[in-house]
């Protein structure tokens, strides 16, 4: 009884601790500035041609409300290695709307968002809740965030079939200011997805001795859970000069065996009052998941097989620039600050087992490993206000 | 008694590690260069450019704020 008392004191105790060290040198957390931005996107590589607008909106709503829209189209055009090897190119769009709100209180920002994407053959709808706090005078903000996904997949020209895949991704967050020129953040997610997660259109090569190529080919199969945790450190550096440095961290490991790290280094340098210059490399690797093969000894070889070359051991490398140029103000609207914006990206794979079957003469299985490079644009007009 | 003391000490710990950085020593950090995410509508399609031919997804966003100055 004594003992039980005791801990409830030391229950009490320690809450009048965290509510001590909470309340200490409070500082009230901000909105995110009103801003607008109008981008043209595009991705070329590996014989797919992907690109498009997005349009991204935020305003507040008095001193204690900001929303927030976001409207993006991909259009996908091409053939990439797999529809090369199995299928014939196409064309399709993806439409992804998203809205959201964030309502200040005090030290903290209570967020919630609802995102909607379409495509002909898949369908997905997502929501999630988040609050962040900013505490230890300013210098630390802890956040949360929850999310749920309903997604439902269905393949072109097979109108019977239908599935679905539940979502659902868990997410903390703590960044710190660690000085007057260094502020750090450590994030954590924890994904896990149910339904039916392999791409309905794609294959897995076997070994058949019957077929006059060597292989043939069958639907690949997954399996129907994926647990994955996700962590990562950045640290932003302003320089003893006008100039920015980030480094993040991250690594990824999940239930199908695939573990991936990745690093980037990123510079920002302020040229003048208009002109600011950025660059990065990024690298990137990851193992294969447990049931993927690039040439299976026979059909039906295993209960989960998959071919898919995002599921294979494979690393790239990205080299990124950009630039931003402030354009003069407005005299029809004086507080608002254009900017123009565009960003390059370079990214090369390299597939340690996937190989490319389109390669002439190849012996089967000994086709060369397949590589590509890509190239990424950005190019966008954002107004701050 | 033992967790009164445990308490105790963590309590003193509390006073004893105030905010280092006070807000008007965060001019640097209040520098847009130095915000995370700059362009978030940029940073959207690189994450879905990442997210649609790495298996790794996650974790690439940021809390937010911290430096209470934005």
């Amino acid at each position: 009884m004594a003992a039980g008392a005791a801990a409830v004191v030391a229950i009490r105790q320690t809450l009048l601790l965290l509510l001590t060290c909470l309340a200490a040198a409070a500082q009230a957390a901000v909105l995110p500035q009103d801003r607008a931005d109008l981008m043209y996107h595009s991705y070329q590589g590996g014989g797919v041609s992907i690109d498009g607008p997005a349009l991204m909106l935020r305003k507040k709503a008095g001193q204690a409300l900001s929303l927030s829209a976001y409207y993006y189209v991909d259009t996908v055009s091409g053939a990439s290695i797999d529809v090369v090897a199995t299928a014939s190119a196409y064309t399709e769009q993806r439409r992804e709307a998203r809205l959201g709100i964030d309502y200040l209180a005090g030290n903290s920002i209570i967020s919630a968002n609802y995102a909607q994407s379409d495509e002909d053959d898949y369908q997905a709808k997502s929501v999630s809740f988040a609050v962040s706090h900013d505490t230890f005078g300013g210098m630390t903000t802890l956040s949360l965030e929850a999310g749920l996904g309903d997604d439902t997949v269905s393949r072109n020209g097979d109108e019977s079939f239908s599935a679905d895949v539940k979502r659902y991704n868990y997410k903390l967050g703590w960044t710190q200011v660690l000085s007057s020129s260094w502020i750090a953040a450590m994030n954590l997610q924890v994904d896990l997805d149910e339904g039916f997660l392999n791409n309905p259109y794609r294959s897995v090569r076997y070994l058949d001795a019957n077929e006059p190529r060597g292989y043939g080919y069958q639907s690949e199969v997954y399996p129907d859970t994926r647990n994955a945790v996700a962590v990562a450190l950045v640290n932003k550096v302003y320089l003893p000069y006008r100039a920015a440095l980030s480094f993040n961290l991250r690594h990824y490991q999940d239930s199908w065996d695939i573990r991936a790290l990745d690093a980037e280094l990123e510079y920002v340098h302020p040229l003048s009052a208009q002109w600011t210059l950025e660059a990065k490399v990024r690298w990137y690797s990851q193992t294969q998941a447990k049931f993927y093969s690039d040439l299976f000894a026979f059909a039906s070889q295993q209960n989960f097989m998959a071919r898919d070359k995002e599921l294979s051991d494979f690393s790239n490398w990205t080299l990124g620039l950009g630039a931003s140029y402030g354009l003069p103000g407005w005299a029809f609207w004086p507080a608002a600050k254009p900017e123009v914006n565009l960003q390059w990206d370079h990214i090369r794979f390299s597939y340690n087992n996937f190989r490319d079957v389109t390669a002439a003469d190849a012996q089967t299985g000994l086709e060369p490993l397949y590589r590509l490079d890509a190239n990424v644009i950005r190019a966008f007009f954002s107004v701050y206000f | 008694m033992g967790c009164s003391a445990v308490v105790m000490l963590m309590l003193s710990g509390c006073a004893s590690i105030e905010p280092w950085v006070k807000p008007y020593q965060r001019d640097k950090l209040a520098d847009p260069i130095m915000a995370f995410g700059r362009h978030p509508v940029a940073l959207q399609h690189v994450a879905h450019v990442q997210d649609s031919r790495e298996a790794a997804k996650g974790a690439n966003g940021s809390g937010g704020g911290g430096c209470g100055c934005n």
